[in-house]
């Protein structure tokens, strides 16, 4: 529920604590570049989780599209979107952030999935099993998934 | 514009060469040593405007293992269907003691017709496919029950069929009263369905030749069904493969033998026109 969300994360912010409601996805503020300046779970995420969500079949599967060569001994790397490689020199926190939870807005019309929205969309299903989604849909990454990727990809660095 | 540095950056990335890119083959298909197929044609003219150079079977897609298999018809796991299915072209079924035999004669009195469907129906007012034709057939004609349109015994029935037109050219006919159906076909293959909002050219026109993991993207045509898939060790219809690949874009799918699933079916096959007739054909 979004209003109980924001007003769950005000107090929780005004009572000073680390430990904030993640922004809900209709709330993420991006900039005119489509960039998200604050971190969704309001603290900096975990890169190992990060290099995880990107290989799995069944978190982000990034590497269905994208190649990463720091993450070689992940077998099927696809190649339908850029190399992944120094892709932290060529993007910064905010800017990976906002193109992971909407690449639309960076790249309008792309192929990449929006991994951090959640309407939208023509016939949405329930997950992959055809039929169709019951009730409100998650995102395709939590948030904290979100924050872990884009903790990794800032370590990726061309030597 | 947004981003405009930022696109130019990303542009620039996509042009750097090192990617392996899995092109399609040259490969030329011979079957049983005596009948080259066309695999490669010139664009149809309804896709002028596509972004593509010439329209390719999903043969070309595949390791030479695979392709092999297609090669000789007794390494080609398809043919054991087609015997299944000229059983049961001869058999007496349903309350009017007939067979397909009994009306058709012999198979190959379907010469020809695998490569002019899904066509218009006069009688019936509307589009009809293989599929719906044989079910047409079995209710009206012989009193027997219909088969479930994705099934094994109607697969069956269609890989019959379609061997009948082997090596003759896709030639679905797209004006006239097929339009209708054929340019709705046209929007869904367009859409970008579900939570991954990708449509059908997506992955089979823009992408065709890339890797999506650790699958080989083809144009997605159907001049092969039904096709012997050595993943799941059956035959499998187009309308399978269509509910499939939308399912896996995480949406809520479409049935076979839907009103939308003909329209697609129509309209997938004119992006085949002048491509052989290849059912059964071998993928994986
Ligand atoms: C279905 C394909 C697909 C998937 C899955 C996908 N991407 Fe992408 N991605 C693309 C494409 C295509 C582009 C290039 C943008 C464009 O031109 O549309 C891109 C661009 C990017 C960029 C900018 C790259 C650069 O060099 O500028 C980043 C970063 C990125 N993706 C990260 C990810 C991450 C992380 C995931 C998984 C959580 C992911 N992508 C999943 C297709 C995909
Ligand atoms: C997410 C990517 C994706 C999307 C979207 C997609 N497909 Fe596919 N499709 C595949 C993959 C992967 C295969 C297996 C490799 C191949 O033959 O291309 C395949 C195979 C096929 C085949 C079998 C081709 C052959 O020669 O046996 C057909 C037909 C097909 N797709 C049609 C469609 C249609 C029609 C749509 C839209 C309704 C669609 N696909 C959407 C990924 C996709």
């Amino acid at each position: 529920m979004k209003l109980s969300t924001t007003i769950l994360a005000a107090s929780a912010l005004a009572a000073g604590s680390a430990f904030a409601e993640p922004v809900a996805p209709g709330d993420v503020q991006f900039d005119d570049y489509g960039a998200v300046a604050e971190s969704l779970t309001g603290k900096p995420g975990d890169p190992e989780k990060g290099a995880e969500v990107l290989s799995k079949r069944s978190l982000g599967n990034c590497v269905a599209c994208h190649q990463i060569s720091s993450l070689a001994d992940v077998p099927f790397q696809g190649n339908i979107g850029p190399t992944l490689d120094g892709v932290g020199d060529r993007w910064n926190e905010a800017e990976l952030r906002g193109i992971l939870s909407d690449a639309n807005n960076v790249y309008p019309g792309t192929m990449m999935p929006s991994y951090y929205r959640v309407d939208g969309f023509i016939r949405p299903g329930n997950g992959y099993t055809g039929k169709a989604a019951e009730g409100p849909l998650e995102p395709l990454l939590t948030a904290e998934q979100i924050e872990d990727v884009v903790a990794f990809l800032v370590t990726q660095k061309e030597q | 514009m947004k981003f405009n540095a930022m696109t130019a950056v990303a542009a620039l990335m996509l042009a750097v060469p090192g990617i392996a890119a899995a092109d399609p083959d040259d490969d030329t298909l011979i079957i049983n040593g005596e009948l080259e197929m066309t695999t490669k044609a010139p664009l149809p003219a309804h896709m002028e405007d596509v972004n593509m150079d010439q329209i390719m079977s999903g043969w070309h897609f595949r390791s030479d293992e695979t392709q092999a298999l297609e090669m000789d018809d007794f390494d080609n796991p398809g043919m054991i269907f087609v015997d299944a299915g000229r059983d049961q072209w001869n058999a007496v079924e349903g309350s009017e003691g007939k067979s397909c035999a009994s009306c058709h004669e012999d198979e190959s009195s379907m010469t020809g017709v695998r490569a002019v469907y899904p066509k218009w129906d006069e009688k019936a007012g509307e589009v009809q496919t293989v599929a719906m034709q044989i079910n047409d057939c079995r209710v009206n004609n012989m009193g027997a029950e219909p088969y479930k349109y994705d099934s094994g015994p109607m697969a069956n029935m269609e890989a019959l069929i379609a061997l009948q037109s082997r090596g003759m050219p896709v030639n679905v006919k797209i004006d006239g009263p097929a339009q209708e159906t054929w340019e709705k076909g046209k929007e869904i293959y367009y859409t970008r369905f579900g939570q991954l909002e990708l449509s059908c050219a997506n992955c089979h026109e823009d992408n065709y030749g890339n890797m999506i993991r650790a699958d080989h993207l083809s144009q997605g045509q159907i001049n092969g069904f039904p096709t012997y898939r050595l993943k799941n060790a059956k035959l499998n219809t187009a309308h399978g493969r269509f509910k499939g690949c939308i399912r896996d874009t995480r949406a809520h799918t479409f049935s076979p033998g839907s009103d939308e699933f003909v329209a697609l079916e129509l309209y997938v096959a004119s992006r085949g026109n002048g491509l052989s007739v290849e059912g059964p054909s071998v993928r994986n």
